[in-house]
C-alpha cells in the first residue's frame, strides 16, 4: 500500500435542504441506512427486554450525568489532580485550534511522523487528520469504519458506525482501487485486509491518539469502550498516547460508570458490554515492559461552556454518544449523516452543533425535525431533545436587540415581517371583537384567497375559508335546538 | 488567563447560586438482577462468552497444562508466549520441561522495544492469567502487571486465558467494591468479553478485527 500522506477531505457542498433532497433521491443510500437503522433499533430493543429495568436505568443515568455536570468545574480539577499524580499530562483547550496546537507540539517534541488514531469524535471536531496532514504528518484512522471513510476521502456518517452509508460492494471496490487488492465482497476477507494494513501501521506509529468515553475524577482514569481492539492498540503500542475529549465527559465516581456503561453499549449496539473496556490510569511505570512512556489528555471546550451556561441547554451535555437518537430518527434514517454537513449528525447533532459552530452556520438544524419525540424517548440519559429543538427554534428567531444573549449566531433567522405577522395573529386571536370581524370578512371574501401561498402550496392544495364559520354554524345549531 | 482558567471561570459563573445534585446512586438497580447462585455463574458466563465466539473449556488446576498442549497441537501453533515469573508461567515451564516435542515457549521478559517486530510478526499465541470474571456481562478481568504485560492479551492472534472458577463474580459493581478499585487503579485494567470483532461493514459481524482472532478460556473448576 502506498502511504496516503495527504488525504483531503471532501468539502461539504450546498446547504442543508439541497443536500437533504439529494440524499432522498439516492435509493442506494436510503436502502443502506434503512436496513442498518432497523437492525440497530431491533438490537437495542432486544437488549433492554425488561422495560422496568430500562426506565429505572435511564433515570439513574440521567442523575449520574446531572450530578457530574452540577459539579463540573470541581470534578475537572479533581480529574486533573489525580491524572497528574498518576503521571498523565493534562492540557486544556478553549478552541479546536488550541487543541490542534497542543497535539502538534507534542508530536513535534517527539519528532514524530506517523500517528495512528482510535475512534474519536472530538478529533473529528478538531479535523485533526486534515490539520496534521497539512503539516506532513500521517494521521491514519484505525477503526475499520473510520479507515474506510478516510480512504474514500469522506467523513463519518454515523457516530458509532462511520461507514454505515456504504454496502460491502462499495467497500470492495474502494479496497480494490485504493489498496490494489483483489475485488472481494466477502466481509471477513475485507476485514482481514484492513487488519493486515493497519497492524503494520500500529507497529510503525510514533503516536497513538484516542478519544475517551468516561473520565473518572475519583481515580484519574480514562475509560474507553470498543469491539475491535484498535483502541487498545492505539493506546498501548505507540510510545506516546494522546487522548482528546470534551470537558463534559467527566464522571464523579468509578461506580458511576457501571450504569452508564450498560446504557451505552445496549443503546448503541444492543450488546451487554463491548469486547473491550479499557481503563487507563497512567503511562508505563519504570519497571513495566510495555505501554506508552507518555500519556497526555487534552480537554476541549469548543462551545460546551456556552451550552453549560443555560440550565436547560446544559442537558445537551448529558450525552454519552451512543447514537440511539439517530438510529430512531425518521429524518436521519431517510437522509443519512452526511446531509447534516457537520461532525455530529442526527438529533444530538442538531442540538450540540449550534454551540460548536454557531447557530447561524446551521440555521436549518433545529427545524429539520418532525418533533415526533423518538429521540427523547430512547435517549439513555434522558436528554429532552425535542424540547431543546423547540428552544433552539426560539433562539433562531430571537430579535437582534434582545438583551438575552444565549448563544453564538442566535437570531439568524429573525425576520421583521414574520415577527409582524405573528404579532398580528396573536392580537387577532386574543381580541373577540377583532376575531369576529376577521371571521365575517374571511367568509365573505373567500373568493379572494390566493391560489399560491408559498411553500405550503408546493405539496398541498391552497387553504380556503369555509362559506360559514364554525361560530356561525354553532350559533344556528343552538338556535334550532331552542326552537324545539 | 490560561485556557484552563477561562474554562473553569465560565463554568463556575454558570453555576452561581446552584446547589450540586445529590448523590442518590441506586446500588440495587445495578446489582439486583445481576446476582447468581454459585452454580449458575459458570453457565451464565459461558452463555454470554460463547455467544460472541469465545471458546471455553472446563478443566482443573492439575490438568490444564495437558489440555493446553492439546489445544496448541489442534491449532498447529508453533509457539506460545508466556509470562515466566507468574505461577501459571512457572507451571507451564515445568510441564514443558517434562514433556519433549512441545511448541516453543517464549517468555515476555524484556521491554517491548527490544522485540516488537517478533511480537507482531512471529508470536501466534499467548497465555495469561486473569483476575477473575464477571458473570453478568460475560467478561474476563485483566489487570496487566510488570510480570504479565499489557500486549500479551492483545497482539498475538490466539489468546489463552486461565480463569479460576472461584473468582467469577456476579457484576461489575461488586468487582469494583471487592477489589476497592476506587482506592487505586493499576496503570491499565481491562474487561475482555470475547475475541476482537467489528460490524462496521454493512453490520455484518466479523471476528479478528485488530486484537486476537480467538479467545480460549480455560476454567479451573477446582480453584
Amino acid at each position: 500500500m502506498s502511504t496516503p500522506t495527504l488525504i483531503p477531505t471532501i468539502e461539504v457542498q450546498e446547504d442543508f435542504r439541497a443536500r437533504a433532497h439529494k440524499a432522498l433521491d439516492d435509493t442506494q443510500l436510503r436502502n443502506n441506512f434503512r436496513s442498518a437503522m432497523d437492525s440497530l433499533m431491533t438490537k437495542r430493543a432486544t437488549s433492554f427486554s425488561d422495560a422496568h429495568e430500562r426506565e429505572h436505568l435511564r433515570v439513574l443515568g440521567n442523575a449520574v450525568r446531572a450530578r457530574a455536570l452540577s459539579k463540573l468545574p470541581d470534578l475537572l480539577e479533581q480529574l486533573e489532580t489525580n491524572l497528574t499524580r498518576n503521571g498523565v499530562n493534562v492540557h486544556w483547550a478553549e478552541t479546536v485550534d488550541e487543541a490542534n496546537g497542543i497535539v502538534l507540539s507534542i508530536i513535534r517534541a517527539h519528532e514524530a511522523r506517523q500517528v495512528i488514531k482510535g475512534k474519536s469524535m472530538v478529533s473529528e471536531e478538531m479535523e485533526m487528520n486534515h490539520f496534521l496532514e497539512a503539516r506532513d504528518i500521517e494521521c491514519l484512522e484505525s477503526d475499520m469504519g473510520e479507515y474506510i471513510v478516510q480512504l474514500d476521502h469522506e467523513k463519518p456518517s454515523h457516530i458509532i458506525m462511520p461507514a454505515i452509508h456504504k454496502n460491502a460492494g462499495q467497500v470492495a471496490s474502494l479496497f480494490h482501487d485504493k489498496l490494489g487488492v483483489e475485488y472481494t465482497k466477502d466481509v471477513d476477507q475485507l476485514i482481514q485486509i484492513g487488519r493486515k494494513v493497519l497492524r503494520q501501521k500500529f507497529f510503525e506509529a510514533d503516536i497513538g491518539v484516542s478519544g475517551v468515553n468516561f473520565a473518572v475524577a475519583e481515580t484519574g482514569t480514562l475509560l474507553l469502550v470498543e469491539n475491535e481492539g484498535n483502541g487498545r492498540m492505539s493506546t498501548t503500542v505507540p510510545p506516546v498516547h494522546i487522548a482528546v475529549t470534551g470537558i463534559e465527559k467527566v464522571v464523579e465516581n468509578l461506580r458511576d460508570v457501571v450504569p452508564l456503561l450498560s446504557l451505552l453499549t445496549r443503546s448503541a449496539l444492543g450488546q451487554p458490554i463491548t469486547t473491550y473496556v479499557n481503563m487507563i490510569s497512567g503511562p508505563r511505570k519504570p519497571d513495566e515492559l510495555d505501554g506508552p512512556q507518555e500519556v497526555h489528555l487534552v480537554l476541549l471546550d469548543n462551545g460546551r461552556s456556552q451550552a453549560f451556561a443555560d440550565s436547560e441547554l446544559r442537558q445537551t451535555l448529558n450525552c454519552i454518544r451512543c447514537g440511539a437518537c439517530m438510529n430512531h430518527c425518521p429524518v436521519y434514517t431517510r437522509i443519512g449523516g452526511h446531509a447534516y454537513g457537520e461532525v455530529y449528525p442526527g438529533p444530538i447533532g442538531k442540538i450540540i452543533t449550534p454551540h460548536m459552530v454557531g447557530l447561524a452556520k446551521v440555521p436549518d438544524h433545529p427545524s429539520a425535525s418532525s418533533l415526533c419525540g423518538a429521540c427523547g424517548e430512547v435517549c439513555p440519559v434522558k436528554i429532552p431533545i425535542p424540547a431543546l429543538l423547540r428552544r433552539l427554534r426560539e433562539e433562531n428567531v430571537k430579535a437582534p436587540d434582545s438583551p438575552n444573549q444565549v448563544m453564538r449566531g442566535q437570531g439568524s433567522k429573525y425576520s421583521p415581517k414574520e415577527r409582524f405577522i405573528w404579532n398580528a395573529w396573536a392580537r387577532l386571536n386574543s381580541s373577540p371583537r377583532l376575531y369576529r370581524l376577521f371571521g365575517f370578512l374571511a367568509t365573505r371574501l373567500r373568493a379572494l384567497t390566493p391560489k399560491n401561498v408559498g411553500p405550503w402550496t408546493q405539496n398541498h392544495s391552497a387553504p380556503k375559508p369555509a362559506a360559514r364559520s364554525l361560530h356561525d354554524l354553532a350559533r344556528e345549531h343552538l338556535n334550532q335546538q331552542g326552537d324545539r | 488567563m490560561s485556557a484552563k482558567d477561562n474554562i473553569l471561570a465560565k463554568l463556575r459563573k454558570s453555576l452561581t447560586g446552584a446547589t450540586p445534585v445529590a448523590d442518590n446512586f441506586d446500588v440495587e438497580l445495578v446489582t439486583q438482577t445481576y446476582r447468581y447462585a454459585p452454580e449458575e455463574r459458570i453457565p451464565q458466563l459461558r452463555k454470554l462468552m460463547e455467544a460472541v465466539h469465545t471458546e471455553i473449556h472446563l478443566t482443573s488446576g492439575d490438568d490444564w497444562p495437558a489440555l493446553l498442549t492439546q489445544l496448541l497441537r489442534d491449532r498447529q501453533l508453533p509457539s506460545l508466549l508466556i509470562a515466566p515469573t507468574t505461577p501459571h508461567g512457572q507451571k507451564i515451564t515445568q510441564f514443558w520441561a517434562n514433556n519433549p516435542d512441545l511448541p516453543t515457549l517464549k517468555a515476555y521478559d524484556r521491554p517491548i522495544e527490544e522485540w516488537k517486530a517478533e511480537l507482531f510478526n512471529d508470536t501466534p499465541a499467548s497465555l495469561t492469567g486473569t483476575l477473575g470474571a464477571i458473570a453478568a456481562t460475560g467478561s474476563l478481568i485483566l489487570w496487566p502487571t510488570r510480570e504479565e504485560p499489557r500486549l500479551m492479551s492483545l497482539v498475538p492472534p490466539v489468546h489463552f486465558a486461565l480463569l479460576k472458577a472461584s473468582e467469577i463474580r456476579d457484576n461489575f459493581y461488586e468487582v469494583q467494591q471487592e477489589f476497592e478499585w476506587a482506592q487505586g487503579m493499576p496503570t491499565n485494567a481491562l474487561l475482555v468479553s470475547g475475541p476482537s470483532k467489528t460490524a462496521d461493514i454493512e453490520q455484518v459481524l466479523a471476528y479478528g478485527a485488530h486484537g486476537p482472532k480467538d479467545l480460549v478460556v480455560l476454567i479451573l473448576e477446582d480453584q
